[in-house]
């Protein structure tokens, strides 16, 4: 690290390293900064010149953003320079630019979607001129087209390029680009294409005025009408950080929360856009199959057909839990079932072949925040980019900030940095621990090595064999030392790690998700209670007795024999545990639609019917319940099982990034954005 | 007040013609592998010339495969520069400087004669020859004013001109006839009209003016031993310990 430097910032005397911008030094020293195309996860641009500050005895302001510490000369006698954030100069710098941004922004706050969290008003109210002296006609710019999910209104933009610099720094595509000059400069992508990344909603909370805004939410709310409510994404298994904003029942957006070890501060298009999929194609109330047809039912008459059912033979019941369910509905409905006998659950409903065999041979060991200090990350059978966008622009970032290297052996898709293509199944997995040269040589001298294998190496048939595989290379590369556990497990459902946690999977016999539905198909089992499980060939489950619990007609409900309507995640206070084991707290932003409950409560009730009643009242009484497994030596090389592979390449489970749960299908924006994604791939063949 | 756009109309295809492929390759090779884009403006121009005079979008995504980069970049470039057109050209397109030198010397003439002979600026003549535009300093302002002209034989300035050689200089160029670059009124570079009028004496070249030295200034051995000598003389490192003494 660079040397500490003094300086003194309004008369405050600070230390501070060198290679701080005065802007980072004011900020240490108390002063506030105003900025527009500042940004601290971004390059800098230094082109807006909000965050002028007064450098005493220099002719001119200094953009504070670009200027380092260590660019600054001590005064003549030797005492440290002095900045002035407050002096004359610095107000009349502020006003000054404020008035030429000015000069060219339409005043149409009173219709704009910013208004109220615009960094443009608030600035123009703290730094700016009290009137405007321009009385030449403004500028207008012609709308451009970004696709379903982010609308512009170019008039509004003050070409402070934020959206470019991360469209081509964090999201990885250059796609978006600031062409022609001067008055006439334009921010736009190549010929007005849409955006292709999965990361594109995040430059509409990045523009600091009105210019890119929300399509979807276009005209719907003001912020300060919204109810925020701080939760966790059940989109995939990266468990990002949002806020859930809602207008009395309804959720009117998703935003981002700052997470620094899971999501920063960006979230993934299905995470922000997702909410409209929470409106439609709801199960607001119990409904009773009869005669080949669903009908509405009481919640007394639902239950107590389950009741019926749970309580036959415990060989012939199952439950499958499904990608988006909370802990605390699994942990009850484990509890419940177990209290009757029941051996064949699982929450692996893709078949992963993972647990059972300690906590760390199926978590993200290394976390998220431990990317960053990988040098050379090995992907086995996984599209991150697909499967957890974060965590690929994570991946992304190690590679261009960092000195990260990275093999894949899988699909070759586009991952948005270059990698070394190493195979596609699992024999190359063996055989990369015998290669030489090239990025399979940086492997093994890494200092942080990592693994990551995906579900599109785990989820098939010889799942355990290909885990074997992998950990096994993971222990001749000594992936897993005392300072560093680098071998991590991509997972591409919210639930699965919580699930594994609890220990939502067979026992004593008992049938995973494959046995299940190969013993209904052949009719021997005869109930199997989804738990928001829809992601399961329902034609294997024969002629079983389905009970659905969950929040969204889809498959599950579409072939169920009583449905139980439960809240989705935005609808209840539930835990969810990421892919890196990190267990975090979800929180109820609007009430569950009609005479839908929390899922937890749902099996508690019906526990009371099966005269089995379980021994907790209340959600806090249930987490106590809740132990993570305890920790066990972990040995890379005795994971999965031995045994032969077959040399079928390994395929990402996600072949509809858009499409991937209920809520998702449900959701009319993400259709848009499927259809989209169709055109494009179409186009590019 | 509008910001340069993409034709409307845009051909299905580009490549480079032959020599422009080589330039292309002589320009990549300048650059360090890995950042072959930074060919990115001389590639361009190439590709405007190969194009007859304006960069297409074909062309443009052209350099951009060619250089490894995302076109979006390339039409950030490209629109940049006002040197790129991105709407098609006349076969002639003739720039006439208008900045004060060569407004003070009649610029706004030939602007005229552009207008009555071409039309609008930025447009192309009905025949298909011309193209004309404002543009700012060219850097020969001791022959204001002028004009550069930029077709297939290349970018040529044409200078001291007026309205009478403006409407000739673009009746051959429409006829197709030869024309000489340079001033249009029998000056010689940018010599004084009617040719030189100092420095004309012949003695200053033929080198009848020139005396012969006696030794020649820093040559080495026979003049360097006795400037030493000298040296050490005045230099007198003695004299200076005392006054360093005074001193303190």
């Amino acid at each position: 690290m660079s040397e500490l430097r003094k300086v003194n910032v309004d008369g405050k005397e600070i230390e501070v390293p060198g290679h701080y911008t005065l802007m980072q030094a004011c900020e240490e020293a108390g002063a506030e900064i105003p900025r527009f195309c500042y940004h601290e996860r971004l390059s800098v641009a230094g082109n807006c010149r909000m965050c002028l500050v007064e450098w005493v005895g220099a002719p001119k302001p200094m953009a504070s953003c670009a200027m380092s510490v260590n660019d600054l000369r001590p005064n003549r006698d030797g005492s440290p320079a002095n900045i002035r954030t407050d002096s004359a100069v610095v107000k009349k710098a502020r006003e000054g630019v404020m008035e030429f941004l000015l000069i060219n922004h339409p005043l149409d706050c009173p219709i704009c979607d910013q208004g109220g969290e615009c960094d443009l008003q608030d600035q123009a109210m703290g730094y700016g001129r009290g009137h405007t002296r321009f009385e030449e006609p403004k500028r207008a710019v012609d709308e451009k087209n970004m696709g379903p999910l982010v609308k512009t209104n170019m008039t509004r933009c003050i070409q402070c390029t934020r959206c470019v610099r991360f469209i081509t720094e964090v999201a990885g595509v250059e796609e978006l680009g600031l062409v022609n000059r001067g008055e006439n400069a334009e921010i736009t992508t190549y010929l007005q294409a849409n955006l292709t990344s999965e990361l594109s909603g995040n430059v509409i909370d990045l523009c600091p005025v009105g210019a890119l805004t929300s399509r979807p939410y276009a005209f719907n709310a003001r912020p300060w009408e919204l109810a925020k409510t701080e939760s966790v994404d059940v989109m995939d298994a990266v468990g990002s950080n949002i806020r859930v904003d809602a207008r009395g029942a309804e959720v009117m957006r998703i935003l981002p929360r700052n997470h620094d070890d899971v999501n920063e501060e960006w979230i993934s298009d299905k995470t922000r856009f997702v909410w409209d999929g929470l409106k439609r194609q709801r199960l607001d109330k119990p409904y009773v199959r009869e005669n080949g047809m669903l009908r509405e039912a009481s919640w007394g008459e639902a239950l107590g057909k389950v009741a019926e059912r749970l309580k036959g033979d415990p060989e012939r019941i199952a439950a499958i839990a499904g990608d988006l369910c909370d802990m605390e509905s699994m942990k009850a409905l484990k509890d419940l079932l177990g209290s009757l006998g029941v051996t064949s659950m699982d929450c692996r409903v893709d078949g992963a072949a993972i647990g059972g065999q300690g906590r760390e041979g199926y978590i993200f060991n290394s976390r998220i925040a431990g990317i960053d200090e990988a040098d050379a990350i090995l992907l086995i059978g996984t599209n991150p980019r697909l499967e957890a966008s974060i965590i690929n622009a994570r991946i992304r970032g190690a590679w261009l900030h960092g000195e990260a290297e990275i093999g894949v052996i899988g699909e070759a898709a586009d991952l948005t940095y270059p990698y070394e293509h190493l195979g596609t199944g699992p024999a190359d997995i063996a055989a990369f621990a015998g290669k030489r040269g090239g990025f399979a040589a940086k492997f093994k001298k890494a200092k942080r090595p990592m693994i990551i294998v995906g579900m599109g190496a785990l989820a098939r048939p010889d799942g355990a064999q290909v885990l074997r595989y992998a950990g096994e290379l993971a222990a001749k590369c000594k992936v897993v030392r005392e300072d560093w556990n680098g071998f991590n497990v991509l997972h591409t459902a919210a639930a699965r790690v919580g699930g594994l946690d609890i220990g939502f999977i067979p026992s004593n016999g008992g049938k995973d998700v494959a046995g299940i539905l190969k013993a209904a198909s052949a009719g021997e089992m005869d109930t199997v209670y989804l738990l928001g499980a829809d992601e399961i060939d329902m034609s294997g489950l024969g002629k079983a007795f389905v009970i659905y619990q969950g929040s969204h007609g889809d498959a599950g409900a579409h072939r169920a024999d009583v449905i139980l309507p439960g809240a989705a995640y935005t609808e209840k206070d539930a835990l969810y545990t990421n892919t890196e084991g990190r267990m975090q707290d979800g929180f109820r932003a609007v009430f569950p639609k009609g005479k839908a409950r929390e899922d937890w409560a749902i099996i508690r009730a019906l526990s009371d019917v099966v005269e089995r009643t379980l021994p907790y009242d209340d959600l806090d009484a249930l987490r106590a319940t809740i132990r993570r497994p305890d920790a066990a030596a972990f040995d890379p090389a005795k994971l999965g099982k031995a045994g032969k592979v077959t040399a079928k390449p390994f395929v990402s489970p996600i072949t509809d990034y858009y499409m991937t749960n209920p809520i998702a299908r449900a959701s009319a924006t993400m259709a848009a954005c499927a259809a989209n994604a169709v055109g494009i791939a179409q186009a590019a063949e | 007040m509008s910001g340069r756009h993409l034709a409307k109309e845009q051909p299905d295809s580009f490549a480079f013609s032959k020599a422009g492929e080589k330039e292309a390759k002589y320009w990549i090779a300048k650059y360090p592998k890995g950042k072959e884009r930074s060919a990115v403006i001389p590639l361009l121009w190439i590709a405007q010339k190969d194009n007859g005079g304006w960069l297409s979008e074909p062309a443009m995504r052209v350099v951009a495969e060619r250089l490894g980069m995302a076109p979006i970049r390339v039409l950030e470039v490209a629109t940049f520069y006002t040197m790129f057109k991105l709407e098609p050209v006349g076969e002639h397109l003739i720039q006439v400087c208008g900045t004060t030198p060569c407004m003070l010397r009649g610029s706004e003439k030939l602007i005229k004669v552009c207008k009555k002979r071409i039309g609008e600026k930025n447009t192309i003549s009905a025949d298909g020859k011309f193209t004309w535009e404002e543009v700012e300093c060219l850097g020969a302002c001791v022959n204001a004013p002028m004009v550069q002209i930029s077709n297939a034989s290349g970018d040529h300035y044409y200078e001291d001109l007026d309205e009478a050689s403006m409407e000739k200089l673009l009746d051959d160029l429409a006829a197709g006839r030869n024309v000489k670059a340079g001033p249009q009124n029998d000056r010689h570079t940018s010599e004084p009209l009617g040719g030189a009028q100092t420095l004309s004496d012949k003695s200053l070249y033929n080198g009848s003016r020139a005396k012969p030295l006696k030794s020649i200034p820093n040559a080495p051995k026979a003049a360097k031993k006795p400037a030493k000598k000298g040296v050490a003389k005045k230099a007198a490192p003695k004299k200076a310990a005392p006054k360093k003494g005074a001193g303190k």
